[in-house]
């Protein structure tokens, strides 16, 4: 195709970021190009400079970020153009939407005032007629009871609508290329489906192109005509995405299409002994109504019963908002609950933190933010070590430290890292500083909340397969909380699905995987690992 | 919105109790009363002024009373100044101490936004640079030195503006930017702090990608969410120009609450200087309430019911 009939032309783009630790070459000379109608995805690891490319596109980049080369929309260059030429194209010919559909829409506007703005600034519609379309607009993207939606503020709207919202948005006047930036990787999976689904119906009736950052690569799969695949600011490999897939040319695509969890689990014996039981676990949020107060209880979660045996893995899977971490942090007697919580034949539902902390010991838990969850301030070492001072307070330095450099080669990581603060670690690094953390106390059970989300799917390949090791090794149990199925799937030998606070579903992680027995089930697994035939159905019964 | 208001005044009731309890018996642990001069009085007078207000009587009775009065409205004789009772007194002092505090807050308010949304927007350059020594210079300096100075230089020396006096606009001007420079520093730097997050943030990213103009951008989205945190800084600011402004009218000459609490406290006016406690602590009860639900108006995720 002729080079001034492409939508988007990017030739030997260069992002610099000029940082205190010098200068960072996240983007080191790409080339990419979007035709008229088409999907592309661009897909890659975080670091990869996937979305750093199409930010220096947009005039979007950070103020310590420069970029060369150039950037043309249908012929026109975009790098080096004034702002007020930019703002012609931008949010016009050429819109974005975000992978946070949280922060992403302006929390003190209503959806009818955000959506208004490019139409009114850009279109010169009346405030009437720009009311008129948003309305339009919102019907189009299926945003249920449109109307009364419109006077909504963002909060009110949940995580799927608001990226609904920002897809209206990003429709209003017409584009013709429309930048989608991670859009449903904050999502549940179900709703990530019906985003998808939406954008590619909206596609086939509108006929802009699209062009997909993303990092899963169940997406691009289901949704691109070619692909671009990023590493360390270079794309590795180019081409139609049946071709890419089926045929891959390059060490990297290969290493990333094989980073899907794999694995099984046997079951444990019905004679293995019994280490954690709940019954009739419930939490509660809020307050009931009281005097001027309105009621604000929320049932997190609602009576459930749990038998983790020795050597068992309890995979906890279910969407945002069903109660599976409120359950394994009430397991664990972190917040407060009602039922009965028996480990090791002792009842410890209801005890304070000092009747609580012998137990603690053979109870721990690893947390889903690998940088959120390690002290900025403490070397690796120290947060290795601090659970022992608590614990086994009677070692001596000499022996803490050889438990210390133990944990750590356990765990993979090199002893003489710890004198490391975690900000010099990379995230699956760090989440192995948070899994040495637990397992140099040898405890018993582990309860692992979301332990793999934050990771690039090679990374928690290596994670996952660190966890299985371990599990052997120190005859571990695990209550492992994702939303992941693929990942749940890998390590678990018992599957619970938990949505709105109680258990819908749960048996042997095979017969609930191969027979599931409720819709509820059914939808997250069509929509976790058959993203393909929801898509492209035409495709499917094709071939 | 309404019942929470309501719950929040009921709520403030044993608040002011406990402040009106404390400052009571803190007021009598002073040593000293009311009626000691330099030259000892008649014991007889003095029993007889006892007796008069009442200060022969037990203290738990005294305390009692006191309350009792106040649940009338009523906060006693003043001790010094003679045939005025203490409601009287701060009924014309309160008005001009308001008027004062009111206008240097608004100043600040204005002023401050103003000099951090500058700062921000040209972080790391000299503007920036201007506003933060302006800043530490506002918080660092005493407004017992700045008074003086400013009245000094702009009254004594320059002969622009009156040096003290109450009533006309222009013997506004001195005391009002006396007592509003050290709430301008903080409200300064408050902003330029939010505003650095809010030009950073993914709603404003969102903004600049829809091509909105950089002021509407600006002043729109980052502006309005920067604000936020200034907003409920008012209530602290509030409490701070009441106090802050006792010495400002002692250096301006202005009639309002500051020197009847000094004057009050010097010469152990117990129920003048109760009744200053009483009125300010009302004072910043409501005002706190008033900028929390002002917060609720600007921002609507919160919402207290």
């Amino acid at each position: 195709m002729a080079e001034q009939e492409r939508v988007l032309d990017v030739d030997n783009v260069r992002v610099t970021f000029d940082t205190p630790d010098g200068e960072v070459r996240a983007v080191r000379g790409v080339s990419m190009h979007v035709n008229p109608g088409e999907s592309v995805a661009v897909v890659g690891e975080s670091g990869s400079g996937k979305s750093q490319v199409m930010m220096a596109a947009m005039g979007l980049l950070a103020s310590n970020g420069r970029v060369e080369g150039s950037v043309r929309y249908r012929g026109q260059e975009l790098v080096g153009l004034p702002l007020k030429a930019l703002n012609d194209i931008r949010g016009v010919k050429v819109t974005m939407i975000f992978q946070e559909p949280m922060t992403s829409l302006d929390p003190l506007f209503t959806i009818e005032d955000q959506l208004s703005e490019p139409l009114r600034v850009h279109g010169g519609l009346s405030k009437r007629e720009a009311s008129a379309r948003v309305l339009e607009l919102l019907e189009l993207v299926q945003i249920p009871n449109a109307k009364a939606r419109m006077s909504a503020y963002p909060h009110e709207l949940s995580g799927g609508q608001r990226q609904r919202v920002m897809i209206a948005m990003a429709l209003a006047n017409d584009p013709d290329l429309l930048i989608a930036d991670e859009p449903t990787t904050a999502l549940d999976v179900t709703i990530q489906a019906e985003i998808l689904q939406l954008l590619a119906d909206l596609q086939a009736r509108l006929g802009m192109s699209i062009l997909f950052i993303t990092h899963d690569l169940g997406i691009v799969e289901a949704f691109a005509d070619r692909v671009y695949v990023m590493n360390k600011g270079l794309v590795e490999e180019e081409g139609p995405t049946e071709r890419v897939f089926h045929a891959p040319q390059t060490e990297y695509t290969r290493m990333l299409l094989a980073a899907e969890p794999e694995g099984h689990k046997a079951p444990v014996g019905p004679d293995a002994p019994v280490l954690l039981r709940g019954e009739n676990v419930q939490v509660t949020f809020g307050r009931p109504k009281g005097f001027l107060r309105p009621d604000t209880q929320l049932h997190a979660v609602r009576g459930i019963n749990l038998t983790l045996r020795k050597g068992q893995t309890i995979g906890v899977v279910g969407e945002s908002g069903s109660g599976k971490s409120t359950l394994g942090r009430a397991l664990l007697q972190m917040l407060p609950s009602t039922g009965r919580v028996v480990y090791l034949d002792n009842d410890i539902e209801g005890l304070d933190r000092a009747a609580m902390r012998p137990y603690r010991k053979g109870l721990q838990m690893v947390f889903q933010d690998p940088y959120g969850s390690l002290s900025p301030r403490l070397t690796t070492g120290e947060i290795i070590a601090e659970g022992l001072q608590v614990h086994e307070p009677g070692l001596s330095r000499k022996e803490r430290q050889r438990r210390v450099a133990e944990a750590m080669s356990d765990v993979g990581l090199d002893p003489s890292m710890r004198n490391r603060f975690p900000h010099e670690f990379s995230g699956g690094q760090r989440q192995r500083v948070a899994i040495a953390r637990a397992v140099i106390l040898r405890p018993q059970v582990i309860v692992l909340d979301e332990p793999t989300s934050a990771l690039d799917r090679s990374v928690q390949k290596q994670v996952i397969e660190l966890l299985r090791r371990l599990q052997v090794e120190h005859e571990l149990s695990y209550v492992f909380i994702s939303h992941d199925l693929a990942v749940v799937r890998a390590l678990s030998d018992y599957l619970m699905v938990m949505k709105n606070g109680e258990v819908v579903e749960e048996g042997p992680v095979d017969a609930v995987f191969d027979h599931p027995t409720t819709d509820y089930t059914r939808t997250l697994m069509r929509a976790a690992f058959d993203l393909t035939s929801l898509l492209r159905p035409a495709a499917r019964t094709g071939t | 919105m309404l019942a929470y208001a309501l719950r929040r005044l009921l709520g403030a009731i044993p608040t002011i109790f406990i402040i009106v309890t404390a400052a009571f018996f803190m007021m009598r642990i002073a040593p000293g009363g009311p009626f000691d001069q330099e030259r000892a009085l008649e014991p007889t007078v003095m029993a007889n002024l006892n007796e008069a207000f009442g200060l022969d009587r037990p203290l738990w009775e005294q305390y009692a009373m006191y309350l009792g009065n106040l649940l009338r409205g009523d906060m006693g004789p003043s001790f010094i100044y003679r045939d005025m009772r203490v409601h009287e007194i701060l009924g014309q002092g309160l008005p001009v101490s308001m008027q004062l505090g009111m206008t240097a807050l608004l100043l600040a308010f204005v002023i401050g936004t103003a000099l951090g949304s500058i700062a921000a927007l040209r972080q790391n350059t000299r503007a920036d640079y201007g506003v933060i020594a302006v800043a530490t210079f506002g918080i660092t300096v005493p407004n017992f030195v700045v008074a003086p100075v400013l009245s000094l230089v702009f009254a004594v020396i320059l002969s622009w503006l009156p040096a003290q006096g109450w009533g006309r606009w222009d013997q506004m001007i001195l005391p009002v930017i006396a007592l509003a420079l050290p709430q301008v520093a903080v409200i300064a730097r408050l902003i330029r702090g939010s505003m650095i997050e809010a030009l950073r943030s993914d709603h404003v990213r969102t903004a600049r990608a829809y091509g909105l103009p950089a002021r509407m951008v600006v002043i729109k989205h980052a502006l309005r969410a920067a604000v936020l945190p200034a907003i409920s800084y008012l209530g602290p600011a509030a409490a701070a120009l009441l106090t802050g402004s006792i010495v400002i009218e002692q250096v301006f000459n202005i009639p309002g609450i500051g020197r009847f609490f000094v004057n009050g406290a010097l010469a152990r006016d117990y129920t003048l200087v109760m009744g200053t406690v009483v009125i300010v602590a009302v004072f910043v009860v409501v005002f706190n309430l008033i900028v929390d639900l002002l917060y609720a108006l600007l921002d609507p995720r919160v919402r207290y019911d």
